[in-house]
């Protein structure tokens, strides 16, 4: 896809317009799930559960039954349907037992929401406290109280995952390469720690909301929030055993997502719901704090890192284990081990390694995918880990990546050969050092630390992610030509924010050699008019879409051409096309516009040939395959966008409070195809990055009780926490098989912001820091430890990012 | 009970629960949905309004107490089909992602600037930190205000290595 991107002659790509779908949502005109209300729509509110860990002995439901104005309430009892991504493990009402600390227990649909939230009040749970299993460390151990008692004979992919019944464990993944005996053998060094960070929440500003309707013979709508419309569809009639062709899922704009709206979430309670109700439609909005504990987060790791090293720093062997802690359902979260497991060892060259990565029950909110999946988590230890061993062998943290990172010719964890074609992390990692000035302090720095008696410390990590997808991921692009020429582009993919809709407006016009203006893709979708496209998810969506929107541009030029070519009694060789007509190339006066063979040529005798054109472009990743269960060989990647971040940071020595003064960034995206847009991306991500590595996280007590499910409790980012200056590079090593050469990057900016940060501090004041987020306190005590430690947040017993010891 | 108010510029009369919040007579009485709900605790600024010249949070607000007052909301800052310099700023920046926080954005921009016509980026950042975006990051977001308040004449760019 790549032989059309001469940068000289592009007019679209590479080019800034403006996002396509701005005004709408500038001027509050953008209708989003939850602006919408239907004729007698009736609302939902759900009794969730106090507790971590119980057994239901009884609802009590008849007051509730009483109050007028309530149309419909379901418990677990009366739902015999569970759903699950990949280990179906997960009933839509809690049935006999509750799981987790906010888990749906019992659910009401009625007039109106003050109603609704009364019934609720008005229902009693009888629920017999039981031990529950909240660290999931503790989960794995002999004996621990099992999450899930019946693991082993739950549905799964058995091809893909490894659930092990009797225990906590929902899956474990193995990544085996080389000899890693031999490889320790070899060792002059080798270092080992761990490196632990906490459950937390996507936070989009829109939260989760569907509103459907289940009518009489099945006949079912869902307009929903979600980022997925084909996957909601499908799980929906998997779970109900329902013919594809009765849902029909629909979705507005969306107002954020990050992988929190990824997969199904409350769809089916509320198709339920409305069933119960007569097929009267009913909205189901999660609350704020509905949204942390209700609906899943990303789950808390702990990873664990032995690196053996030769004499001439190069790494010889690494020995990798993760916990993934699941919470109460696996959802996401065994397939975040999965594709963390084959990328386990960053853009680095480990010639012997060895990785068991397990997902882990436990007795809390259920982990998802979030942006990054898996990648922002684990990057914090690995690259904690990669600054602590150049640190140990006396070398330069720099020189030391540099001289590891992968090459063309290198082999990936999974046997993948990495070539000049596959990005340039040299470059990224260079760029970065370049943008901080690495490994020096400047006049200007050095003049400010003797004036303010604070320390600037300098810190670099580097990133990488593949798309975490089935080998087999595809997406379909139909492309309808109207009367007057322009054309109208659906697509299964969902804007989500991402700006995808205005990116393939852009290759679109490119590819037809059309104006902008002439080319809309539509933003709200709907699978009864779309076609089929895997998930919004995965940074996939541009190099998969736009593919399949090649082809459907050069698929409706050629039915265009061949209609001109009978019109104009010349084959198809001979013509060319501006953006408003096709004509003879060595006789450009003899022509037809595209407005006349829209809808059919039309003779002036009125004989007519052709008919409405209309271009598809089908698209399917090429050349991937599942991963060996036993040791994880196999070819999982898309492609590999690499990516680097230099934060330059000033610590107060003696309180450990710091500033970031500067993050620089650089990101191999093959082809800028809206580089206004990238930086949005670039900005966005390492911001939110920032949120995990500075102050976000879930809180437990040790009942298991979510403490902070609120922006009082849980902050992120505001405008007053960004860096004072923020530079984003771009590095462009085309990808071959990428749409101009494209690559994604919507996931990669969020990862390894931590990392950097933690680097940086330690160049600033010696605090080794093992545990994320970061707080002044945490770098207070690790200053005063001076010495690698398991800080004493990671000790707590639910894992949280706040001791309640202390 | 009966209120009389003003909502960009027109005049409602309207009866109202004593415990209707503005948010939810904006959104649902009145059918005013491009002002947004992000927590309903009056924490991230997605349903910021202009009441009485000065930006309150709706959800915080009850319809009871903007009796005789003047509402703005992002269906008011557009006008004649035209977007207004903020919003143009905002569509020029990149500084909408998803949009969902960009309704209140805009109006604490347009009292931000109505205050004070030349802020720095500290005052622009403080004058945004009651509006979470997590979409952007915010720094095309403070561009957009610097270009709409006359600081800056070009766009934020990337740099290619």
């Amino acid at each position: 896809m790549l032989e059309h991107s001469d940068p000289s002659t592009l007019k679209h790509v590479g080019h800034s317009p403006e996002r396509q779908e701005a005004t709408a949502k500038l001027t509050g005109d953008a209708v989003y799930t939850s602006d919408m209300t239907l004729p007698g729509m009736l609302h939902a509110q759900i009794k969730k559960s106090p507790h971590a860990s119980a057994i239901i002995r009884g609802i009590d439901l008849s007051r509730a039954e009483k109050l007028p104005g309530v149309r419909a309430i379901l418990t677990g009892a009366d739902l015999d349907y569970r759903l699950g991504l990949y280990v179906v493990d997960k009933d839509i009402l809690a049935k006999g037992k509750v799981r987790h600390y906010g888990e749906a227990v019992v659910a009401v649909a009625a007039d109106t929401l003050a109603i609704a939230r009364e019934a609720v009040e008005l229902i009693d749970v009888d629920y017999e406290v039981t031990p529950a299993v909240l660290n999931h460390m503790d989960a794995i151990k002999e004996g621990a109280p099992l999450v899930h008692p019946d693991l082993g004979s739950y549905a799964t992919i058995p091809e893909v995952f490894s659930p092990q019944g009797g225990t906590n464990i929902a899956n474990l993944s193995k990544c085996r390469k080389g000899d890693i005996d031999k490889g320790f053998k070899e060792a002059e060094w080798i270092v080992e720690r761990e490196y632990t960070n906490p459950s937390v929440q996507h936070v989009p500003m829109e939260t989760h909301v569907a509103i459907v309707e289940w009518k009489t013979g099945d006949e079912i709508t869902i307009w929903t929030s979600a980022q997925s419309p084909f996957t909601v569809r499908g799980l929906f009639c998997y779970t109900f055993k329902l013919p594809l062709t009765k849902v029909r899922v629909i979705i507005p704009h969306v107002g954020g997502g990050f992988g929190g709206k990824a997969g199904i979430h409350m769809e089916p309670l509320v198709a339920c719901l409305s069933r119960k109700a007569g097929g009267r439609p009913v909205k189901f909005q999660a609350t704020r704090e509905e949204e942390f504990s209700l609906l899943p987060c990303r789950s808390a790791l702990t990873y664990k890192i032995k690196t053996g090293v030769r004499a001439d720093g190069r790494i010889c062997a690494q020995k990798m284990e993760m916990y993934w802690d699941a919470g109460a359902y696996a959802d996401y979260a065994v397939n975040v081990t999965r594709a963390s497991g084959y990328s386990a060892a960053g853009p680095y060259e480990i010639p012997n390694a060895w990785l068991d990565a397990y997902t882990v029950y436990t007795n809390k909110p259920y982990g998802t995918a979030y942006r990054g999946f898996g990648h922002v988590e684990f990057f914090w230890g690995l690259e904690r880990h990669m600054e602590l061993v150049a640190q140990t062998i006396g070398m330069d943290p720099l020189a030391f990546r540099r001289l590891n990172l992968l090459r063309p010719g290198s082999l990936t964890l999974t046997g993948e050969k990495i070539t000049e074609h596959t990005g340039d992390i040299r470059k990224c990692l260079d760029s970065v050092a370049a943008g901080i000035h690495y490994g020096e302090l400047t006049a200007a720095e050095q003049a400010r630390e003797l004036q303010t008696g604070l320390k600037i410390g300098k810190g670099l990590a580097t990133l990488h992610k593949a798309p975490a997808m089935p080998p087999f991921t595809a997406t379909a692009v139909i492309m309808k030509m109207n009367s007057d020429g322009t054309v109208l582009v659906n697509v299964g993919l969902t804007e989500i924010g991402q700006g995808s809709t205005t990116a393939f407006a852009q290759i679109a016009a490119e590819r037809l050699g059309f104006p902008l203006d002439k080319v809309t893709v539509t933003v709200e979708k709907d699978t009864d008019r779309d076609p089929y496209d895997w998930q919004t998810v995965a940074s996939k969506g541009l190099m998969l879409t736009g593919n399949a929107l090649i082809l459907a541009c050069d698929d409706l030029l050629k039915n265009a051409y061949e209609v001109a070519g009978q019109a104009l009694r010349a084959q198809p060789c001979d013509l060319e096309h501006d953006g408003g007509r096709i004509y003879i190339k060595h006789n450009h006066d003899k022509s037809v516009s595209f407005s006349q063979l829209s809808v059919g040529y039309c003779y002036p005798d009125g004989n007519a040939i052709g008919g409405p054109l209309i271009g598809v472009g089908r698209y399917v990743a090429q050349g991937l395959t599942n991963l060996d269960k036993a040791t994880g060989q196999g070819l999982p990647a898309l492609d590999w966008t690499y990516g680097a971040h230099g934060i330059i940071v000033e610590v107060n020595p003696a309180s450990g409070e710091f500033h970031l003064l500067k993050i620089c960034s650089a990101y191999d995206v093959g082809k800028a195809i809206n580089p206004d847009m990238v930086r949005g991306q670039c900005i966005g991500g390492m911001i939110q990055g920032l949120g995990t590595a500075l102050c976000e996280g879930y809180i437990y007590d040790e009942q298991g009780h979510l403490l902070n499910p609120s922006f009082t409790d849980n902050k992120i980012p505001t405008a007053r926490d960004i860096p004072d200056e923020i530079e984003c590079i771009i590095v462009e090593t085309p990808q071959l098989d990428g749409p101009f050469g494209a690559r994604g990057v919507g996931e990669h900016p969020m990862i390894a912001v931590a990392p950097a940060l933690g680097n940086a501090i330690r160049d600033a004041v010696g605090a080794e820091l093992t545990h994320m987020p970061i707080r002044a306190e945490d770098v207070w005590r690790a200053m005063g430890r001076k010495e690698p430690v398991e800080t004493w947040i990671t000790r707590t017993p639910t894992g949280s990012c706040r001791s309640v010891l202390l | 009970m009966k209120i009389k108010l003003t909502i960009n510029g027109a005049s409602y009369e309207k009866d109202v629960a004593e415990n209707r919040t503005l948010l939810r007579f904006l959104r649902e009485d009145l059918g005013l949905t491009g002002t947004k709900e992000g927590c309903g605790a009056g924490e991230c600024g997605a349903c910021t309004v202009i009441l009485d010249g000065r930006t309150v949070n709706a959800c915080m607000v009850l319809a009871a107490e903007v009796d005789g007052a003047s509402v703005k909301t992002i269906e008011g800052e557009a006008r004649d089909g035209k977007l207004s310099d903020i919003q143009q700023a905002f569509d020029r920046h990149h500084a909408v992602q998803c949009g969902f926080c960009s309704s209140g954005m805009v109006l604490s921009v347009r009292e931000l600037i109505e205050r004070n016509p030349r802020p720095s980026v500290g005052e622009i950042k403080q004058g945004l930190e009651g509006n979470f975006c997590r979409c952007t990051g915010y720094t095309q977001i403070i561009e957009a205000v610097l270009d709409v308040t006359g600081q800056i004449d070009r766009k934020g760019e990337m740099t290619h290595a």
